[in-house]
């Protein structure tokens, strides 16, 4: 992957997640100005760019699957990038969406648009435009297969920073464990 | 929460709450009667309950929430379990199961609307030979076929009390079918006492811890002949018979020589490991010998209490046992002054409440003491720091039956049979696909062959030895021995015969092990669900080759990490048959690479039907 002319590609999203693993990513701080030395973004929240090109070097994806959309992005993420990393509890695991998977679907959205204090014009939306709910929020490698997993709530600064400068420089990614471990 | 049309009244737990001292070491043994009364224990027990121990009320739901046959919600008049171990679902009781099911009009693990009748699955019963079986409020129901069904549910249909079921539903046979030389004769009871405190030893040979002691009243030596048992039992070389084969008496002077005020003799009867019975059979059948050993571990070690951990599965035995040891305390067998010798030893029974985690002798200890049967560091060891924290000797129901033997034969005599690092002989139960199941005593160096031989299984693809935590044996490794030199064996032997599909054997059992994990560590609570998963994805014919990766990888990790036995064996039949039986998964496997976990198309069908949407966006 060291590639002293061309940088490596990087695109991100955020499928069911809450961004606080972007917001991680921002706080490598100064570091971001030599990450950009070696890296540039494709699609990711950090530039607005809302497609994914077809050939990416490295997609970050935050938060789980829990909508027809998610899996569509995520299936784009897997067939344009060379290397997919689930970032985050919520894309290991499903996270705090995935509490969601202790009711049913009806449940859900009855409490939310139907039960839910203060509902006027209680009904559950149906319009095509929105993207369908799966019954259960499911983790990323549930959909597609996934490359590597970044542990954390969301993972730290550091985390973010040793992973991205190991795989960019070749090396095969380790986390110390004094980096993944949270007690 | 099941509230039914009626539950039963909440009387008989103050009744029962009379019967036992404010001490919350009794609140399993507590929390069981309530169960066996009321068929669940409600919030109103619980507080009650609570209330007469001074815990608090969420310690009482943990430990209702551990074991299976505890229940917060009212499981009905009749609560029927099925036996759920492969052998048994090669006689097929999964179909019985959705039979009784069905014709009941129950979903299985729910309460029938009426509160009449509920239908669970349940580990291993330890009816292997005689299957597939039942528990029926707590008693074992044998050799079921469609007809006993139809017979069961009319008499549940008439409430008739299970008291007055015919009998043979519950028969329980021993399946004795070749004995050697422990349990060739009839055992006398207190034979083995008496030797043991006549025992007066070779003067040449110096006593391990010679004190003489002539107790003033009868004028008995009886230290000596402690000492001189346990001499015997160094001579017997009597390993374990619980599966590790750590030395007996090495265990029982250990014991002996740790300052303490009281020590405990724990007989460990929670058998378990699916396809395991034996011990059932020796508390049938040799009860005595059994008792006597640990009588005599008492005497050897210096402890005046003896606890019998047995699991409920077992409950039919306990009327028979209690008059056993009933019997044994007027003939001065048990109690304050042991065949006048002023030897003070008694034995307790208590009940396990189907937790597989409780073989695990320091999950049982803590089930001893009334709580979750969560394993202990394994420092102090039970030896040193066992039940009420003092020193503890735990071993097998095999175990103590053997120690009473060689106290009344001599530990030469032991040594004599068997092998040269695996002493006398040892008890295997066999099961599955042969014409003889049933129990077999053999000497030690008997070949996986000659024990197939005997039992008229000789066409098998497979022995699964030891239960779901052993190893998995094919034919050509059938003339491997039984001993610690080369198979080692708690003496479980399940024999699958040539049209087997091995798969179902190992989909059997990650789905005990995630059933049966007590949830302590990450390891193995997480481990055993990701694996039971993945092994559904494959039976489902979704498995791909990196599902498989990640079978490997979480077993190595599961084995290396866990904190007990039960998380560290339990990969062990996978990995045994992702080697030995690629075949079986080989046909199941999906030939891309990556395969979905769920149906992804099928997640979408709630919200199509609670939007009314077909169209193509509301595909997958």
């Amino acid at each position: 992957m060291a590639d002293a002319k061309k940088k490596v590609t990087v695109a991100t999203c955020s499928l069911a997640g809450c961004f606080g693993c972007h917001m991680s990513l921002l706080d490598i701080d100064e570091r971001l100005i030599a990450l950009l030395e070696l890296v540039e973004f494709d699609r990711s929240p950090i530039n607005d760019i809302k497609e994914i090109s077809p050939s990416v070097d490295v997609g970050l994806i935050e938060g789980g699957v829990c909508n027809a959309e998610n899996v569509h992005v995520l299936r784009q993420f897997r067939a344009s990038c060379r290397v997919l990393v689930a970032v985050g509890e919520c894309a290991a695991t499903g996270g705090v969406p995935a509490m969601r998977n202790h009711y049913t679907l009806k449940e859900c959205l009855q409490e939310a648009y139907v039960r839910g204090i203060g509902v006027a014009g209680a009904e559950i939306p149906s319009d095509p435009e929105l993207p369908l709910l799966l019954d259960k929020v499911q983790p990323l490698h549930h959909v597609v297969k996934v490359d590597y997993t970044l542990p954390g709530c969301p993972p730290s600064a550091d985390v973010f920073w040793m992973f991205l400068t190991d795989l960019i420089a070749g090396r095969d990614p380790v986390l110390p464990p004094s980096l993944i471990r949270y007690d | 929460m099941i509230r039914a049309v009626s539950t039963p009244a909440i009387e008989p737990v103050s009744l029962i709450l009379q019967h036992y001292e404010r001490d919350p070491g009794e609140l399993l043994q507590i929390l069981i009667e309530v169960q066996h009364a009321l068929h669940w224990v409600p919030e109103e027990a619980v507080a009650l309950v609570a209330a007469h121990l001074g815990v608090t009320r969420a310690h009482v739901r943990g430990v209702v929430g551990f074991y299976s046959f505890l229940s917060d919600a009212y499981l009905g008049e009749y609560v029927i379990y099925v036996s759920d171990n492969i052998t048994d679902r090669m006689q097929g009781s999964e179909g019985f199961a959705k039979y009784l099911c069905s014709r009941l009009g129950v979903p299985l693990g729910q309460t029938r609307a009426d509160g009449r009748v509920s239908v669970h699955f349940t580990s291993c019963t330890g009816m292997c030979d005689q299957g597939p079986a039942l528990l029926v409020n707590t008693l074992p129901v044998t050799r079921v076929t469609r007809e006993r069904l139809d017979k069961i549910m009319e008499l549940i249909t008439a409430r008739t009390p299970v008291a007055d079921w015919p009998a043979e539903y519950f028969e329980v046979s021993d399946n004795f079918r070749r004995s050697d030389v422990l349990f060739r004769r009839v055992f006398e009871p207190g034979e083995a006492l008496q030797a043991a405190m006549r025992r007066a030893g070779d003067d040449t040979l110096k006593s391990i811890r010679f004190e003489e002691s002539v107790d003033p009243a009868s004028g008995v030596s009886w230290k000596r002949g402690a000492d001189e048992t346990l001499k015997e039992l160094y001579r017997s070389d009597l390993r374990g018979r619980g599966g590790a084969g750590f030395k007996a008496a090495i265990k029982w002077e250990t014991c002996r020589d740790i300052p303490s005020p009281e020590r405990f003799v724990v007989c460990n009867a929670d058998e378990g490991e699916p396809g395991t019975f034996k011990d059932r059979v020796l508390l049938s059948s040799y009860a005595d010998m059994v008792f006597e050993g640990m009588t005599i571990c008492g005497y050897v070690v210096g402890s005046s209490q003896g606890i019998l951990y047995i699991r409920q599965e077992y409950w039919f035995l306990k009327q028979a046992l209690e008059a056993v040891l009933q019997r044994r305390r007027e003939a001065q067998l048990l109690g304050e002054n042991i065949l006048g010798t002023g030897f003070r030893f008694d034995i307790r029974i208590h009940w396990g409440a189907g937790a597989y985690i409780c073989g695990m002798e320091t999950a049982l200890i803590e089930s001893v003491e009334g709580r979750r049967g969560k394993p202990r560091k394994r420092w102090p060891l039970p030896v040193v720091a066992g039940v009420e924290r003092r020193p503890t000797v735990v071993n097998n129901v095999e175990t103590f039956a053997a120690a009473a033997m060689i106290a009344l034969k001599g530990g030469a005599w032991f040594a004599g049979h068997g092998t040269q690092h695996s002493t006398g002989t040892k008890l295997f139960c066999v099961s599955g696909d042969c014409e003889r199941p049933g129990i077999y005593e053999y000497p030690f160096g008997v070949s996986v062959r000659e024990v197939l031989r005997d039992c008229g299984g000789l066409d098998a693809q497979a022995v699964q030895v030891s239960g779901p935590s052993g190893t998995t044996i094919t034919r050509p490794e059938f003339r491997r021995v039984f001993a610690y030199e080369d198979l080692s064996t708690v003496g479980t032997v399940m024999v699958f015969g040539p049209k087997r599909d091995m798969f179902d054997m190992v989909r059997c059992y990650t789905h005990f092990f995630k059933h049966e994990s007590c949830g302590l560590c990450t390891p193995c609570r997480v481990g055993t669900s990701l694996l039971a998963g993945l092994v559904d994805k494959v039976a489902e014919g979704k498995g791909s080759p990196m599902d498989l990766e990640d079978i490997q990888h979480i077993s190595q990790l599961m084995t290396t990490t866990a904190h007990c036995g039960l998380g560290q064996t339990a990969p062990n039949h996978l990995m045994d048959s992702l080697v030995k039986f690629r075949g079986d998964w080989d046909k199941r496997m999906m030939v891309a690479e990556f395969a979905p976990a769920f149906d992804l198309d099928a997640s979408l069908a709630e919200a199509r039907q609670l939007t009314g949407r077909d169209d193509a966006a509301a595909h997958l």
